[in-house]
């Protein structure tokens, strides 16, 4: 086996415009389920909906690049809103159930052909970044940066610089949101709304606020996943939604930092397993062919995912009595 | 707490006849032609009920009488069928529960709901009113909300002190035993200054000696001009601390005057109280000794 190149692909996920976007994407998972306690399960949708916004307004729109990104985020607040004015009266678990369906309604629209013109129907959308001007917004001239397995050329070292400053913000915005005032209310409303409804509070105005807050957190990962790769509507599926909640549970729900250190160790994880998985069934370790052994490593996220909620449902930063799925 | 001498009872809050619906001298809450019902169950129908005002009221009636149901009524938990009511002046129908509870009516739930995963202090600080720091943009910016919040932490510890509490403030509520989240309920409560303080079952499931300094704080609310609306089915602790005494059976009010007199009405005795209620007065939790002389017999 050729551990030189396993290692050094291992290596390269803990740094990708991929992880950059699933971090931000766990992020606006943290905030609605960790914190507020809110069930969402279409966090793909809104990360479409944040890529869609981008690449369509500019270019059907021929909005300028950073003009599309706002759209992206604007789409991903009026989605919040869409879902959460019927749900949030609502108990949890009915939220739940309507997220999911409304991630999956988001991708068929968008895969439908009756839209080809503005979507790109199965083909998705590309070239976005080139004639909204991301691409030329370089300020780092071409050549190849960095060392080792973190050699990227220029484009790719925009991507990640651009990300990791969105990423920055998203994480300030959300500790200096949770170590206030307002966080000690969405954090009452997680433990029982009634409680805080008889304190004087408006508990729907603070969830619809939380489930924006996320949801915008999730368009930015869309968009960052869409300044780095095509927009394509096969990727926003239902199994991404899992893998983000199981970045999410990997690093700690009630957490800051957990949702980011825990996408990065999902996705160093990915890229360890993609890779030694097909080598082990070529050395005939593993009695399956090698596109057989590269699927099997998300037979082992499921199995992951669920050893964790079992054995350490706070995650790995999460204070082991704050946040429990058995109270 | 001097809640071992008799505490001094409001008088005088009636106007006429001690009778259901009878007027009141100074109401906080009139409450008109309430009702609702579950399916086929009239679960509250009160024709006409007046809580007098800087007084101690006791809500009591046998299971199912609806007494819950009236309070979350009156909270704007649950909507009524019809009817109408208001609190100092002001119409609450259709008023949703937190501005209720903005307006200075708070209560607390029979099953006590404690913020297990928050600390003991978060949980009063939660309590404080016009918080500046809970809108999401001022949020952002410490400096709009530090000072408040300091303000805010030194009266949620003044209060932990009266409560005993102080000790558990940084600890989870989930640590708390059952009475101490009682008490903390009840103490998260009066973070928000209230008028008027809705009390469900304030003693149910606490030791006699806790009992002793709930009572105490009880009394202390309407010594520091609150007025007290409780459910209880403790009757001692009524007759000892209530001012008024109002009986509920069926959804109705069949009954209410000053403890003395309601108590011994016969209906009262009949649908509620039973005919042993007199042989234990004096003791103030005295459940077991009732049991004691059954058994005796």
């Amino acid at each position: 086996m050729d551990w030189g190149t396993i290692i050094n692909n291992t290596l390269a996920g803990l740094l990708t415009p991929t992880t950059i976007a699933f971090a931000l994407a766990a992020l606006g998972l943290a905030m609605h389920f960790g914190f507020a306690g809110l069930l969402n399960f279409g966090i793909a949708g809104f990360m479409a909906i944040g890529a869609y916004g981008y690449a369509i307004s500019v270019l059907t729109f021929g909005f300028p690049w950073w003009g599309g990104m706002i759209v992206g985020i604007i789409g991903s607040i009026l989605f919040a809103i869409l879902l959460g004015v019927p749900t949030l009266r609502l108990r949890g678990d009915y939220l739940a159930i309507v997220t999911i369906a409304a991630a999956e309604i988001v991708r068929l629209l968008f895969l439908t052909t009756a839209f080809t013109d503005v979507t790109g129907s199965a083909d998705g959308l590309f070239g976005y970044n080139n004639s909204g001007g991301f691409t030329s917004a370089n300020p780092f001239p071409p050549g190849s940066y960095g060392w080792g397995p973190w050699t990227y050329n220029s484009e790719t070292l925009w991507v990640l610089t651009f990300g990791l400053g969105v990423l920055a913000v998203c994480v300030w915005f959300l500790w200096a949101l949770m170590r206030s005032p307002w966080g000690r209310v969405i954090k009452g409303i997680r433990e029982d709304e009634e409680a805080i409804r008889a304190l004087g509070k408006n508990v729907f105005a603070y969830k619809l606020q939380a489930l924006i807050i996320g949801g915008i957190f999730g368009g930015m990962g869309g968009i960052i996943y869409a300044a780095f790769a095509n927009v394509s509507p096969g990727v926003y599926v239902t199994s991404i939604t899992f893998f983000i909640w199981t970045s999410l549970l990997l690093g700690g729900a009630a957490t800051i930092w957990g949702p980011v250190i825990g996408a990065v160790i999902f996705w160093t994880l990915q890229a360890f397993l993609s890779n030694i998985l097909p080598e082990l069934a070529l050395a005939g370790i593993l009695p399956v062919s090698g596109t057989q052994a590269a699927t099997l490593r998300f037979v082992l996220v499921g199995i992951g995912l669920m050893l964790l909620v079992i054995y350490r449902p706070q995650g790995i930063f999460g204070d082991k009595r704050e946040l429990t799925f058995v109270k | 707490m001097s809640n071992s001498d008799s505490p001094i009872k409001s008088i005088g809050l009636h106007i006429g006849e001690a009778a259901p619906g009878c007027k009141k001298t100074d109401p906080m809450l009139v409450i008109d032609h309430v009702k609702k019902s579950f399916g086929g169950l009239t679960a509250v129908d009160v024709e006409h009920l007046e809580i007098p005002k800087n007084a101690i009221t006791a809500l009591i009636g046998p299971n199912g009488a609806g007494k819950t149901t009236l309070f979350n009524l009156l909270t704007g938990f649950d909507t009524p069928d019809t009817g109408a009511w208001e609190f100092l002046g002001t119409s609450l129908s259709g008023v949703p529960s937190y501005k209720v509870a903005q307006m200075g009516q708070v209560r607390t739930f029979q099953l006590t709901k404690a913020l297990s995963l928050l600390t003991v202090l978060d949980n009063m600080k939660l309590g404080a009113k016009n918080q500046v720091g809970e809108s999401i943009f001022r949020a952002l910016f410490p400096r709009a909300w530090r000072k408040q919040d300091a303000e805010i932490e030194l009266k949620a510890i003044e209060l932990l002190k009266r409560f005993n509490l102080e000790a558990k403030q940084a600890d989870f509520a989930a640590s708390l035993s059952g009475g101490q989240r009682k008490l903390l309920e009840m103490a998260r409560a009066l973070m928000t200054d209230p008028v008027l303080v809705m009390l469900d079952e304030p003693m149910a499931g606490v030791n006699p000696a806790l009992t002793q300094s709930l009572l105490g704080h009880v009394l202390n609310l309407k010594k520091e001009g609150m007025t007290v609306l409780f459910v209880e089915h403790d009757m001692h602790m009524v007759r000892h601390i209530a001012d008024w005494v109002v009986v509920m059976a069926e959804g109705k009010v069949v009954a209410e005057g000053p403890p003395e007199t309601v108590m011994n009405e016969q209906a009262v005795i009949d649908a509620y109280l039973g005919a042993h209620q007199d042989t234990d007065l004096g003791v103030v939790t005295g459940r077991i000794s009732v049991i004691d002389q059954e058994k005796e017999k």
